[in-house]
């Protein structure tokens, strides 16, 4: 089997006497969705908050193709190819949801020091973002402002800079969240194309969802993987059942 | 044409038509006015790009009004005196070269300055730049060489090429061509790449770093450039007055060019325009009525934050628009 | 010689520290709990000490002047905090430092219409006058000594009230959570006022005491507003400690640099020129120390907000 895209190894992390991370090691391959799932306060969040580089683990190693980015800002490690969407929305409230996209198409291009042309005469921005909304089916409301946007449009939003990152993997925090059954299950068949463009690391309480895509599952307990395997493993894992899914079955 | 654009136009006619019929009455009094008036917009400019855009909120943008101010004054008083700077590089009288002196010191200034102080945020940055400026507010003061608490007086306004700088009306137009080109420059890097990123790093930080622009060096460089502006001024406001002083570096300075900022509107294009406007009419007029004017500043001031939030083109313009 | 006057610069250090840090652990308080950026807390040092010069001369007892301080500085901080500051509560930061700042003009300017340009002046009461006999010979004043005494007594005083009383566990939940403290069932508009009253009182002491070792006039706030600023940033906003260590750190800094680096300098210049240099140099050494402490903590020495 190839290489994985991005490694974890024994990452920890506390606050205080808490231990979010305690230990956690996982893998994420070329073409698979690796779903996180885990009662709420597992430290699901805090584990992608660690690998995105918005908090800084305590111990462990981060590998992303192949280079350890424990190092890196959050900046840094979005530029080699990490996208992530937030659990609560996160955009600039002001600008409208074409100008979110370009701010991630200009980011690609790696060019935010020129302070001449103007962005909204510049194809090489405004066509590429209006391809992203297109496929999140948001070009309608391309020029509404992100704050007037609803809660689902603005997951969608999300999904589109992400997209719009040309990413080598995915970091999704529950973008299902606050979707109704509609919406996620359109959410659903677009992640599950979108796995052969990237990888993708899936935090969701949605288990049809994770269910449905999951190439395998990896589920926290209280900052710790206690089982990790395919979604019929996992169904069938008595320690998940008790742990985790008997709460919620 | 948006209301907003027919707004800022009929300003900038205003502020250009003043002056002149003021002049062809001969009042050259109403000259020197407006040249106070579109120095300290030029000032607020440069901040507003930093506080509007960028959401920076400095409270120490008077230690670039002031350097650019002293750099004016120190060339001039070496060239005055013959004395060489250092070395035998002399001191210089020509505005062109004061002023590129002047940006040029008050953005390598501003790097350290804003280096340190972006790696905080909120009131931290607050306090910070405010003590950052009264360091240099009190090496002013202690440093007897250029005038100390006395300041430096210039013994005649410095030259430009072409144009009789000492009078009014000249000086005055000098000083609105520059106002009119920081205003197109500021226009033109809110439209650019850069001005998107940096106004992205207002409205939300992490969102800029979760695509990949770290917040950091787009706020650095904002910070550099808006100080660029307001030292720009200074050295234009050195020339008026034919005067500079530490109260130029004065924490009260940095809170005026806020004001400025506030009364006409937050990050609009012509907000520090309009606030100057009504800042020196209030001096002015209040000025006239009372030797009391800055209580009633303060009265009015607290009202506008209190109530009326957006300033005169919030009032006039409604709320700013995003394409 | 040498080591009487090291021990009466550090003294000074000390006693600067002291005043500072009854600024500071206002500011702090008020940012802790309100989240409130407050400019005009160097008014109300200038009121308590423009109430204690103007009662100590009506009735001519310095003690009684130094209640009417404490009061009248406690006084207008309630009133403008019912008038204008909880208004600011919700507001960003913007907001918060222009209202400060509108008042510290309307405040400044009333204090100049009500008492005139012209400085006032304050004696050191006579119980305090006069000086004790440092070890190893020489004198320090009384009045430095007594202040010093304040700054210690307060900052215990303050200790015990946040960590043992009712008002300082509301306090504390207040820093925490605002939430809690209204489901704790505590009226939050009357801790906030108590909070703000508190800390321009301290400010208000301050300024008293201030007021009889230097003139009392308009502005004498805004220089100690400034360096309890850098003390607040150096020791972490929020946290009292941080103020208590930060104001010493800046009193002693600050004091020991102006004693010490102009006779440093003079050993590699001539004297007059280490004068003005060395004085220039150690007016910028507390903004340096501060610029270091921050290269290393970002949010100060004792941040209570990381």
């Amino acid at each position: 089997m190839s290489e994985p895209v991005l490694e974890i190894h024994d990452l920890r992390k506390s606050f205080g006497a808490l231990k979010a991370t305690d230990g956690v090691s996982l893998e994420l391959r070329p073409g698979q969705i690796h779903a996180l799932i885990g009662p709420n306060g597992a430290g699901k969040s805090t584990l992608i908050h660690q690998i995105a580089g918005s908090l800084k683990a305590d111990s462990g190693t981060i590998r992303f193709l192949g280079r350890d980015i424990g190092g890196l800002d959050m900046a840094a490690r979005a530029r080699l190819g990490l996208a992530r969407s937030f659990q609560i929305s996160s955009l600039a409230q002001e600008f409208s949801a074409l100008r979110n996209v370009m701010l991630a198409v200009q980011a690609r291009q790696g060019s935010s020091f020129r302070f001449f042309r103007q962005v909204t005469d510049d194809k090489t921005l405004t066509e590429p973002a209006m391809a992203m909304l297109e496929r999140v089916g948001l070009a309608t409301r391309a020029h509404v402002p992100a704050a007037e946007l609803s809660h689902g449009e603005r997951r969608q939003l999300e999904i589109a800079i992400a997209l719009a990152l040309s990413p080598r993997a995915f970091l999704f925090d529950e973008p299902m969240a606050g979707m109704g059954p509609e919406g996620s299950k359109r959410l659903t068949s677009f992640l599950d194309e979108l796995r052969h463009q990237a990888p993708m690391l899936l935090v969701e309480h949605d288990m049809d969802a994770v269910f449905a895509l999951a190439d395998r599952v990896s589920v926290l307990v209280y900052g710790r993987i206690i089982a990790s395997g395919t979604v019929d493993e996992i169904r069938s894992d008595p320690d998940v059942r008790r742990a985790y899914l008997g709460e919620t079955a | 044409m948006s209301r907003e654009t027919t707004v800022n136009l009929l300003l900038a006619l205003l502020l250009l038509g003043a002056p002149l019929v003021a002049a062809g009455m001969g009042e050259p009094f109403y000259v020197t006015l407006a040249t106070r008036v579109v120095v300290l917009a030029l000032a607020a400019v440069g901040l507003n790009l930093a506080l509007g855009l960028g959401g920076l909120l400095s409270f120490g943008h008077a230690a670039f009004f002031g350097l650019g101010g002293y750099v004016a004054g120190i060339l001039a008083t070496h060239a005055f005196n013959a004395e060489p700077l250092f070395a035998d590089i002399p001191g210089t009288t020509s505005m062109p070269l004061i002023w590129m002196t002047a940006v040029a010191v008050a953005g390598l200034v501003a790097l350290p300055i804003g280096a340190i102080s972006l790696r905080t945020s909120g009131v931290y940055f607050i306090m910070i730049t405010l003590a950052f400026a009264q360091m240099i507010y009190y090496f002013a003061i202690s440093w007897p060489a250029y005038g100390g608490e006395d300041g430096l007086s210039l013994s005649m306004r410095n030259a430009f090429p072409g144009v009789n700088t000492a009078k009014p009306l000249p000086y005055f137009l000098i000083c609105y061509a520059a106002l009119m080109g920081a205003l197109l420059l500021f226009r033109i890097i809110e439209g650019s790449r850069f001005g998107s990123a940096l106004q992205a790093a207002r409205q939300n930080g992490t969102r800029l770093a979760a695509v990949g622009i770290a917040p950091f060096s787009i706020r650095l460089v904002a910070f550099a450039a808006s100080a660029m502006i307001t030292g720009f001024a200074g050295a234009l406001y050195a020339d008026l007055n034919r005067f500079v002083g530490p109260s130029m570096l004065s924490w009260h300075m940095s809170g005026e060019l806020i004001v400025l900022i506030i009364l006409g509107g937050k990050g609009r294009l012509f907000g520090p325009v309009a606030g100057a406007m009504i800042f020196v009419f209030f001096e002015y007029v209040l000025g006239g009525i009372t030797e009391r004017w800055q209580f009633f500043l303060g009265l009015i001031l607290l009202g506008i934050v209190l109530f009326a939030r957006g300033g005169l083109l919030g009032l006039l313009c409604g709320k700013p628009r995003h394409v | 010689m040498f080591t009487t006057l090291l021990i009466e610069q550090l003294l000074n250090g000390l006693q600067l520290g002291v005043m500072l840090f009854l600024m500071a652990a206002g500011l702090t308080l008020i940012f802790g709990v309100m989240g409130l950026i407050n400019l005009a807390h160097g008014s109300l040092y200038m009121i308590g000490a423009f109430a204690c010069a103007t009662v100590a001369a009506a009735t001519g007892s310095f003690w009684i002047g130094l209640i009417a301080s404490l009061a009248a500085a406690a006084g207008v901080g309630a009133i403008i905090e019912v008038a204008v500051i909880r208004r600011l509560y919700d507001r960003d930061h913007l907001d918060q430092v222009l209202a400060t700042f509108a008042l510290i003009l309307i405040l400044s300017e009333g204090a100049r219409w009500l008492f005139g340009s012209f400085p006032l002046y304050l004696d050191i009461p006579p119980q305090l006058q006069g000086a004790v006999a440092l070890p190893g010979g020489g004198q320090y004043q009384l009045y430095r000594l007594a202040i010093i005494g304040v700054g210690v007594v307060v900052a215990a005083g303050l200790y015990l009230l946040i960590s043992r009383t009712r008002l300082g566990m509301r306090i504390r939940a207040g820093e925490s959570d605002r939430e809690m403290i209204g489901a704790l069932g505590v009226d939050i508009g009357t801790l906030y006022t108590v909070v703000f009253a508190l800390g321009a009182a301290l400010a208000g002491l301050a300024g008293a005491l201030v007021g009889a070792l230097q003139s009392v006039q308009v502005g004498m706030g805004e220089p100690v507003l400034i360096l309890a600023f850098v003390v607040i940033v150096i020791g972490g906003i929020g946290s009292i400690k941080g103020a208590l260590v930060g104001a010493v750190i800046v009193g002693v800094v600050d004091t020991m640099g102006r004693f010490l680096l102009p006779s440093l300098l003079a050993l590699t210049m001539p004297a007059s020129q280490a004068t003005t240099i060395g004085a220039a140099l150690a007016s910028m050494l507390i903004y340096v120390v501060m610029a270091l402490i921050l290269a290393f903590r970002p949010s100060g020495l004792f941040s209570a907000h990381s």
